[in-house]
């Protein structure tokens, strides 16, 4: 690790100040800086501590009914405190790696950093969520642009994401033998409006909507309408699983995703 | 009632206590005042020509103490292998030389190129940076029938090619052939044994110091054998006497084989502790360690099983690719051929066996001995060999096995192994008890009715192990003998030291050894310890591997705990005023046969160290008493296992349901104990069976650098302990050891792999899948998706 300063903002303001500053980056829970900085991947000259500003924590419900989490807001907590008003949401964060990670993982690290096989994504994707920065609101449909790839300006900081509520949801997760993120994970959520369908793990550009799903699901919300698998071209191919198996397993997730939505 | 102490008890292990509660003594606790520390520049490419290392930046740079290259060690030797194989043609292997740093090429991701050694460790690392290297890519050989095709690129130029040495052992091959022409089936696969990376929780520490005012070096090192370190890199590397070289092993968390061999770093330790005039200490990272650690296993098999028209063996034949990576390191050549060709006649009498093995050099991490060393290999061949003859045949498993089972003893295989006893009937049908295998047909009904197919495999193991009869290792290559030492130092007021030169580094020593002392002596354990792990402190050893300890190092304290005995009836006697023929040792006391006159252990022992009233013409005081023991052969632990495995045929994900392993360990002295080792040994096996994968693509980079891609066995990919049930109730107590004991440690290793994939291949052919015959580990859920929609 390179050395740094650190400075510990209690406001998103303050915060914000500090992010002007040349090569600094904000620092969340840390379960993905940390070691890309001692690996000597990274060298910002300041970090920006998150976790000591109280108004991006805690799960709360909005006037519209949408779920509000606040950027800051650990994965455990998150499995805490969604546990009755999202459910699906609540399971995905509280399978999110082991307690250690869960505990100072967030869900705005998550979101921000956008791995490819991170579970976050999808649920904000299927969710139709709206990321909500310091300056800005952006649909999922318009945050996500590939791989670790997003709408997110340098020194942005997301400080809530907010969830409309689905009338039924569940994320199935089919985990890489070695991390444990998703070789593939699939969030389905049924709204009144349609339903959506979002995979993460699989492809080469990172989380995507599951169009032909959506569809067939939207007329019939049961596992047997679930579409042939799609195809294997743009889909990850490595040491755990080739193009053609990820794409199978989407099919496979899916219908199980939707099975446990019931 | 099971016993509450001594041989045969389960005390808790009362090393737990510090380990469990933070208080251990790791390498990297130790800090000599004044260290640096120093950061290997290592090299990122698979295979290069080093035209120049540029030092100059990086000297000056803050905090560094020196920098090292290949040139500083031109003067040093090697570090060296300690076992010469010889091969078919009579010819000793190929011996490349393996420098500290590397000098004039680099061989693998890895290999060392330069060394910095600075005030902190992130100096050194930011200095490293600074080093301006021109290396000149060159193509990698990683896949080992390429490396031995003509005109292949060669890992080390001054050799004719790629190859180590091409061996041959067992039954000749006329006598082989027509073991083959005669059979009415023959069984052929092709397999696998996918290289590892033994991971123990505690990466390699060192830390070299130097005494310029007694001229003596000291290295603290995370080793399983500090004796043999001492050896090899005082006499082979440094060129340091041994009264002037002491190593240390403190508490070592973990080896399973990757902490035996001499390694580099702790070369280097040693050697610029006195250059810099500064003990400097090393400490892996987990990356570092992926690509420095010797890793274990990778062979590519094919085995051929004769049969007669009864379904009896006739032979086997094996030819075996083995991968030695860019180096030879310390007994890596041992471990294809001596450790693993002498098992293949497993448990069965089969006439014929001939073992067929290339060592191959590749650009690679070297590969050496993980937990088993070998012994897994050859079971994996013989027991999937087997399953699938069995499959062809249209028989039982296990009534084939049976059938060919060895039931005479001692039985002398056509591998040159002499088994002394065994009684693989008792440990099958023990496993057909435990594994409740009638009820398997209603289990199988019951997954598929949720969806899943069930697969029931079983197989046997033997290996050898109390490694080992010196005179007859020395005829095979081995350049040090395999004995081991211990001095059991009675104390003036009875409390006993026991000096041993086996190495405990997760095994449990501190606590079973004691329990044999106070067994033979009748007194409280807890007045017994024992001391290892420190040259300066204990006799001599070859240390913990091969599960030797109990079998030789615990020989060789009940010896010298016997000279105690003998010694301490002496002044017994004395006191008593009888003769020590007719002194009894019992309970802590010295009685007068058929007489009420005794004295107390503790007198006995005090009069030893205050010879007033002592027999000082005849016997000397003090009660110390030290012997080495050789054995006279190998033990020949063996056993069968079993489990059942669920199969998701949508996503090909394995479960293991339920395991059961029945072995047979002759004496065991802490149940408990034996059990936690097999249980880890399983552990292990079903992580090699299903998950661990040590990968590189054809550039020679490694793929599965880090735990994002290399799959350890998490606690839950092992079955709930209710379904993990391990038995040692079979015992056929060793003939040749005074404790019967035949060594525990690797069995669990051992024995599981081919478990796990007959039962998966079981489990598919139940699914209709009869086209699978094999599937190569880690059987990871995308191979066996892969297999049954034969992509
Ligand atoms: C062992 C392990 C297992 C894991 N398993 C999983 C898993 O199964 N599924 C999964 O999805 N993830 C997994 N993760 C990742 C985990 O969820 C991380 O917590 C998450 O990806 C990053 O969150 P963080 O708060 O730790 O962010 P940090 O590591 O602190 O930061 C990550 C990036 O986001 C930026 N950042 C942080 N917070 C904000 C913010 N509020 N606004 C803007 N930018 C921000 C940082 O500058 C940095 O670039 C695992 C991690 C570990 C170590």
């Amino acid at each position: 690790m390179y050395s740094f300063d650190i400075q510990r903002p209690t406001t998103v303001a303050d915060a914000v100040a500090a992010l002007a500053t040349d090569e600094a980056l904000p620092l969340g829970g840390g379960q993905t800086l940390i070691p890309t900085l001692k690996q000597r991947l990274s060298a910002p000259s300041v970090l920006v501590s998150l976790s000591g500003i109280a108004e991006m924590k805690g799960v709360c419900t909005g006037d519209d009914g949408a779920l509000c989490i606040g950027g800051g807001t650990t994965h455990a907590t998150v499995a805490r405190e969604a546990a009755s008003s999202y459910p699906a949401l609540a399971s995905l964060a509280g399978h999110i790696g082991d307690p250690a990670v869960r505990n100072r993982g967030t869900i705005g690290g998550s979101v921000a950093n956008n791995d490819p096989s991170a579970c976050y994504p999808a649920a904000v994707l299927a969710s139709g969520a709206t990321v909500v920065t310091n300056t800005r609101s952006i649909a999922a449909d318009d945050y996500f642009q590939g791989m670790f790839a997003t709408a997110l300006n340098e020194g942005e900081i997301i400080t809530e994401v907010r969830f409309p509520v689905p009338e039924k949801a569940a994320y199935m997760k089919f985990e890489q033998p070695a991390s444990r993120f998703a070789l593939v994970g699939v969030f389905v959520a049924k709204y009144a409006e349609g339903v959506r369908v979002a995979v993460t793990g699989a492809s080469e550009d990172g989380v995507f909507r599951w169009t032909e799903a959506e569809a067939a699901l939207s007329s019939n919300f049961s596992a047997d309408a679930v579409p042939a698998a799609p195809s294997g071209d743009g889909m990850i191919s490595d040491l755990h699983g080739s193009g053609a198996y990820r794409a199978h397993l989407v099919a496979v997730m899916t219908k199980r995703a939707v099975a446990a939505a019931g | 009632m099971p016993k509450d102490h001594g041989i045969g008890a389960s005390p808790k292990r009362r090393e737990d206590v510090r380990f469990l509660t933070g208080a251990g003594n790791y390498t990297d606790d130790i800090n000599v005042h004044g260290q640096a520390y120093v950061h290997f520049l290592r090299s990122d490419m698979a295979h290069g020509k080093i035209n120049s290392i540029d030092t100059s930046a990086a000297e000056g740079m803050p905090g560094v103490v020196r920098i090292f290259t290949g040139k500083d060690f031109e003067g040093v030797g090697g570090l060296p292998c300690g076992w010469q194989v010889t091969d078919k043609n009579g010819d000793p292997m190929k011996e490349p030389p393996h420098p500290v740093l590397a000098q004039g090429k680099v061989r693998h991701v890895g290999d060392p190129i330069a060394a910095v050694v600075a005030d902190s460790l992130e100096q050194a690392r930011t200095a490293a940076e600074a080093i301006v290297l021109d290396i000149e890519e060159l193509p990698a050989v990683v896949d080992m029938a390429k490396a031995l095709q003509p005109g292949a690129t060669k890992v080390h130029d001054d050799l004719a090619d790629n190859l180590c040495y091409d061996w041959q052992f067992g039954t000749d091959t006329e006598t082989t052939d027509a073991a083959f022409m005669n059979a009415a089936h023959v069984t052929t696969l092709e397999l696998v044994n996918n290289r590892l990376v033994a991971n123990p929780m505690e990466p390699r520490v060192a830390v070299g110091d130097y005494s310029r005012a007694r001229d003596e070096h000291t290295l603290y090192t995370t080793s399983q054998n500090p004796h043999v370190i001492r050896l090899l890199m005082g006499a082979f590397v440094l060129g340091i006497p041994e009264h002037k070289l002491r190593v240390v092993a403190p508490d070592v968390g973990g080896g399973f084989g990757t902490k035996i061999f001499h390694y580099a770093e702790e070369a280097f330790c040693t050697f610029a502790a006195k250059a810099c005039n500064r003990p400097v200490k090393w400490t892996s990272t987990r990356s570092e360690a992926f690509m420095s650690d010797a890793h274990g296993r990778d062979h590519v098999t094919k085995i051929e099983l004769a049969l007669d028209k009864d379904n009896n063996f006739l032979a086997v034949r094996t030819d075996t690719l083995a991968n030695m990576g860019a180096y030879l390191s310390t007994f890596s050549s041992s471990v294809p051929t001596w450790l693993h060709g002498t098992l293949m006649a497993g448990n069965y009498k089969t006439p014929a066996v001939q073992v067929n093995v290339k060592a191959v050099f590749t650009n690679t991490v070297p590969v050496d001995a993980y937990r088993g060393a070998g012994r897994p290999e050859a079971t994996f061949q013989l027991e999937r060999v087997i399953d699938k003859a069995a499959r062809e045949l249209g028989v039982d498993p296990i009534a084939l096995r049976r059938q060919n089972f060895i039931t005479q003893f001692p039985y002398a295989t056509p591998v040159a192994v002499e088994y002394d006893t065994g009684d693989y009937e008792a440990t099958m049908a023990k496993m057909e008890e435990l594994m409740d295998i009638k009820g398997f047909a209603a289990r199988r009904a019951e997954s598929e009715k949720n969806g899943k197919l069930r697969g029931l495999g079983v197989n046997c193991f033997i290996e050898a192990c109390g490694i080992a009869p010196s005179n007859l290792v020395g005829q095979l290559g081995a350049r040090a003998g395999l004995y081991d030492a211990a001095t059991v130092r009675v104390n003036a007021t009875g409390s006993i030291s026991v000096l041993v030169g086996a190495h405990s580094h997760g095994q449990g020593h501190e606590t079973v050894f004691p329990q044999v002392v106070a067994e033979m002596l009748g007194i409280d354990e807890s007045m017994v310890d024992i001391v290892h792990g420190d040259t300066s402190k204990i006799p001599f050893g070859m240390g913990t591997y091969g599960s030797r300890s109990l079998a030789v190092c615990g020989s060789a304290m009940v010896r010298a705990t016997e000279k105690i005995i003998n010694k301490a009836k002496k002044i017994a006697g004395h006191l008593l005023e009888a003769s020590d023929a007719d002194i009894e040792l019992k309970d802590g006391k010295f009685t007068v046969a058929g007489t009420d006159k005794s004295v107390a252990w503790g007198d006995v022992t005090l009069a030893a160290y205050v010879p007033h009233n002592y027999p000082l013409e005849d016997i000397e005081p003090g009660l110390e008493e030290t012997a080495f023991y050789d054995p006279a052969n190998f033990t020949y632990p063996a056993g069968a296992y079993a489990c059942e495995v669920e199969v998701d045929p949508d996503t090909g994900k394995v479960t293991i349901e339920k395991f059961v392993s029945a072995d047979d360990f002759g004496n065991v002295v802490n149940p408990m104990i034996v059990e936690g080792q097999v249980h880890g040994g399983i552990a292990q096996g079903i992580g090699q069976a299903l998950l661990e994968n040590c990968a590189y693509d054809e550039n020679g980079q490694l793929l599965s650098a880090s735990y994002m891609d290399y799959a350890m066995p998490r606690a839950d990919d092992i079955p709930h302990m209710a379904n993990y049930v391990v038995d040692h109730s079979c015992q056929t107590p060793c003939t040749h050891n005074p404790l019967g004991v035949k060594g525990c440690g690797e069995a669990g290793a051992i024995g599981s792999p081919p478990t796990v994939v007959n039962a998966v291949i079981d489990a598919l052919h139940s699914g209709g899948h009869t086209h699978v015959s094999h599937i190569d580990m880690p059987v990871s859920p995308s191979r066996v998706w892969a297999a049954i929609n034969g992509q």
